[in-house]
């Protein structure tokens, strides 16, 4: 039982490093792969246009209603003490600070980090990759640094998107809900958030989109078996991906809490 | 053109490839016949440089491929076309973006001449004027042969095909043999065939090789391959149920009959 136990142990651990090097080896060649000629420039723009363009309507639902609903949690508590004015300020906060960089993040992993596995997913298996190859076209600089370079810019300005949507939200709850005054509202926000909350809430995002953009490529690149293997290597980017975005996000945190206290 | 020797490549911990030789002249069409999953395609990928050779050489060009840096083997792939298996058509892009890939990425020619190049790679395979379809518009043949335009159109000097004839029905088939054919007469490249239809391999080369456990076992013109009684040869050749191939398998795995 221990002997087995130890086996299969070992073999997760061995798995693990293995992606770990794979991603590391990815990352390493992407960001080199960057600054090497020939720059198509055409290929970023059609990656912004697919991964931020056509992300914002998502992206603007959501933070909606997350404003809706962390406005109307935040006035439960916020009534019983007499301080509903404190609302615009904490989901102002609470937004711009972690809320709009995560749940853009998420919204776009499960978007767009899903729709590049399975894209080149399916490249892999029907040898699509293998033809570039042959063509003499590095498929990372082909595939994988457009899209880097997409999500690393266009997250932080979904991010932003996201919070003033997100605050737009809150403010309907508060100003027809709530009887808070407009300008009120706007005054408190204003005062609650200052530079360096905004700005590490837009410098993590970059790395999101990173994350994003790395993970769902190595896991595309490493589908096997056909229509399945696209299938689960799909659920596997997606799953990866939340995870080191909410790690990430929690090493950031810390990183900024002792250096912007 | 290609001397390929000692090589050697385990693929999953299974040896596919065990000190593989083989040599093919310039403008010869050599068929690699050989049983499905026998490591036929994995032969092309080293020729081609996907994969690196375990053990031994390929020689292309007077180039060692498996040592050759990034740029040069960019270069020597400029002057190969493979024509793959299932087509491996960008499925984003158009028939004419398909066709031109290799002159857009590589090439500063001017759009008329580009254009000029594609439709002249798509009328050597008798696909004039389907530049605007996608690949998902076309049927398994069709297919086969953009890709075949593909290929050409960067004007190879080697042409490797990846099991050309199969998927498709016997007339699309034939019709294919024949393309293969006349490119050869017509452009007089070297040919590579991967197959392991024996009609194709009849029709279209001038050399026949057999592929067995990693190795060339039988090499030689199509009617020494016909005379030949070579056990194992003999048995593929003639698509025999019963033989030394199948008994070497059923001693191994033990096949229930």
């Amino acid at each position: 039982m221990t002997r087995f136990f130890f086996i299969y142990f070992g073999r997760r651990v061995r798995t693990f490093l293995y992606f770990l090097g794979g991603i590391a080896n990815l990352s390493f060649q992407t960001v080199y792969l960057s600054f090497v000629p020939p720059f198509k420039k055409e290929r970023v723009i059609e990656q912004i246009k697919k991964s931020g363009y056509d992300s914002l309507p998502i992206v603007g639902l959501v933070a909606l209603f997350i404003g809706f609903i962390f406005a109307l949690q935040t006035a439960y508590f916020m009534q019983r003490m007499g301080s509903e004015m404190y609302i615009a300020s904490l989901v102002a906060l609470a937004l711009v600070r972690e809320l709009g960089p995560v749940i853009t993040a998420l919204v776009v992993a499960g978007r767009v980090g899903a729709a590049n596995t399975a894209e080149l997913g399916s490249m892999q298996v029907t040898e699509q990759i293998d033809a570039l190859e042959v063509f003499a076209t590095n498929p990372i600089k082909y595939l994988v640094v457009p899209r880097f370079l997409a999500l690393s810019i266009v997250l932080p300005l979904l991010t932003l998107f996201a919070n003033a949507v997100g605050i737009f939200g809150s403010y309907l709850i508060c100003v027809n809900k709530l009887r808070i005054s407009s300008s009120m509202y706007l005054q408190v926000t204003s005062e609650a958030m200052l530079f360096k909350d905004l700005f590490t809430g837009l410098f993590k995002s970059i790395f999101f989109g990173m994350i994003i953009a790395i993970v769902s490529c190595y896991e595309g690149f490493n589908v096997e078996g056909g229509a399945e293997g696209v299938g689960q290597a799909t659920t596997r980017s997606v799953v990866i991906t939340f995870i080191s975005i909410i790690i990430a996000d929690c090493f950031f945190t810390a990183i900024f809490y002792f250096i912007f206290p | 053109m290609i001397d390929i020797r000692g090589l050697s490549k385990s693929l999953a911990g299974k040896k596919v490839l065990d000190g593989l030789s083989l040599h093919i002249d310039k403008g010869v069409t050599c068929t690699i016949i050989g049983r499905s999953g026998c490591g036929k395609s994995v032969l092309l990928k080293h020729i081609v440089g996907i994969l690196k050779p375990d053990q031994g050489e390929v020689i292309v060009d007077g180039k060692n491929v498996g040592r050759l840096n990034d740029k040069d083997l960019a270069a020597l792939r400029m002057e190969l076309g493979l024509v793959f298996q299932g087509g491996a058509l960008f499925d984003s892009m158009t028939v004419a973006e398909n066709v031109g890939f290799g002159l857009i990425e590589h090439d500063n020619i001017s759009q008329k001449e580009l254009l000029e190049r594609i439709e002249e790679s798509l009328s050597l395979v008798g696909l004039c004027g389907i530049g605007n379809l996608m690949p998902a518009e076309l049927s398994g043949g069709m297919k086969k042969r953009v890709s075949l335009a593909r290929a050409l159109c960067i004007r190879p000097k080697l042409i490797l095909y990846d099991e050309p004839t199969t998927g498709v029905d016997p007339i699309t088939a034939d019709s294919i043999n024949d393309l293969i054919r006349s490119l050869h007469d017509r452009l007089n490249v070297t040919s590579i065939v991967v197959t392991h239809d024996m009609t194709s391999a009849y029709k279209v080369s001038d050399r026949i090789a057999m592929l067995y456990q990693g190795k060339i076992i039988f090499e030689g013109t199509p009617d020494e391959v016909k005379e030949n009684d070579h056990g194992v040869v003999h048995q593929f050749v003639r698509g025999l149920a019963h033989g030394p191939i199948t008994e070497t398998l059923e001693s191994g795995h033990r096949i229930c009959p």
